[in-house]
């Protein structure tokens, strides 16, 4: 084990590490219950679909997997953004991190698609319990995953302007860590809400 | 201004590490997808589960960097996942999920 992270920069606490990262880890902590409750909800209420369609007709599961796959990918491309930072490569940390940005944008397009094809299979937002929790979680996942685009198109501009407050290696790692957390929901959310069969 | 870190050995693994995990993750992925067309018959759900679990753990530890980073991050992150997984368990035994 190593304790690095009170080397990268940033205000420290007591304890030594970043008050930053610290601060991140906290937050995200906080997110699984935020969306431990949306999950929780849609486990709840997947049978009840009303006069709507059941998750099994309109879900595609090919689609899907391959909107997995790229946001997974993703994960990697901002894992190498990340290492490039930390070794002060910036040419590197912005290819990263813009690819990582593009796989994104790719997914929540791939979410809009989705969402346009199941209004026109007759699940709509209010159409039934189901796809009202439905579109709940998967909205607010693919918002999560909209403002990590946002941060890493920001972080760009940012850093090619040079004005990062403090380190620039910790500030792509804080949007790291957020970008991999939204990633892991997703891991979760693929297996529970599309693979197993309501 | 401060000083940037540069080239720390000891901040995860190499990149040909990273892409090694990847490929194990994107491996498991494509797992996950068979068990969708393959009738695996009651080991269906907890193998479902297991590759979901690994592949959390994977990305939390190796990309996430919870593995080589101060423990008392993962306390704080661990803290949070475990008190909704309880949260919720109960949550949805109130409501006679489980049964």
């Amino acid at each position: 084990m190593t304790s690095d992270s009170h080397t990268d920069g940033g205000a420290h606490s007591s304890t030594g590490l970043s008050n930053n990262k610290l601060g991140m880890w906290l937050f995200l902590g906080s997110e699984c219950l935020l969306f431990g409750g949306l999950i929780s909800t849609y486990m709840l209420y997947r049978g009840r679909v009303g006069a709507g369609p059941r998750p099994s007709q309109v879900f595609d599961i090919p689609f899907t997997s391959v909107s997995s796959f790229v946001l997974l990918m993703s994960s990697l491309t901002m894992v190498l953004a990340v290492s490039a930072a930390h070794k002060g490569d910036d040419r590197n940390t912005y290819l990263w991190v813009t690819v990582t940005a593009l796989l994104g944008a790719t997914f929540v397009g791939g979410q809009v698609y989705e969402f346009t094809a199941f209004y026109h299979e007759g699940m709509g937002f209010t159409t039934s319990l189901f796809s009202s929790s439905f579109f709940v979680l998967t909205g607010f996942h693919g918002v999560h995953v909209t403002v990590g685009i946002i941060m890493l198109m920001s972080i760009v501009g940012i850093m090619k302007r040079s004005k990062v407050p403090g380190s620039k290696a910790e500030t792509v790692e804080m949007i790291g860590l957020y970008w991999h957390f939204v990633d892991v929901v997703w891991i979760i959310i693929f297996t529970l809400i599309y693979l197993i069969p309501a | 201004m401060t000083t940037e870190t540069h080239s720390t050995p000891e901040h995860g693994m190499s990149n040909a590490g990273y892409v090694r995990i990847a490929a194990i993750l994107a491996a498991i992925t494509g797992l996950e997808v068979a068990t969708y067309y393959v009738d695996l018959g009651a080991l269906f759900l907890p193998a479902l589960l297991i590759m979901m679990a690994v592949k959390f753990i994977i990305v939390v530890s190796y990309f996430m960097h919870l593995k080589f980073d101060n423990k008392l991050f993962s306390w704080v992150f661990y803290a949070g996942l475990i008190l909704a997984l309880i949260v919720y368990s109960i949550f949805l035994a109130t409501f006679h999920f489980f049964s």
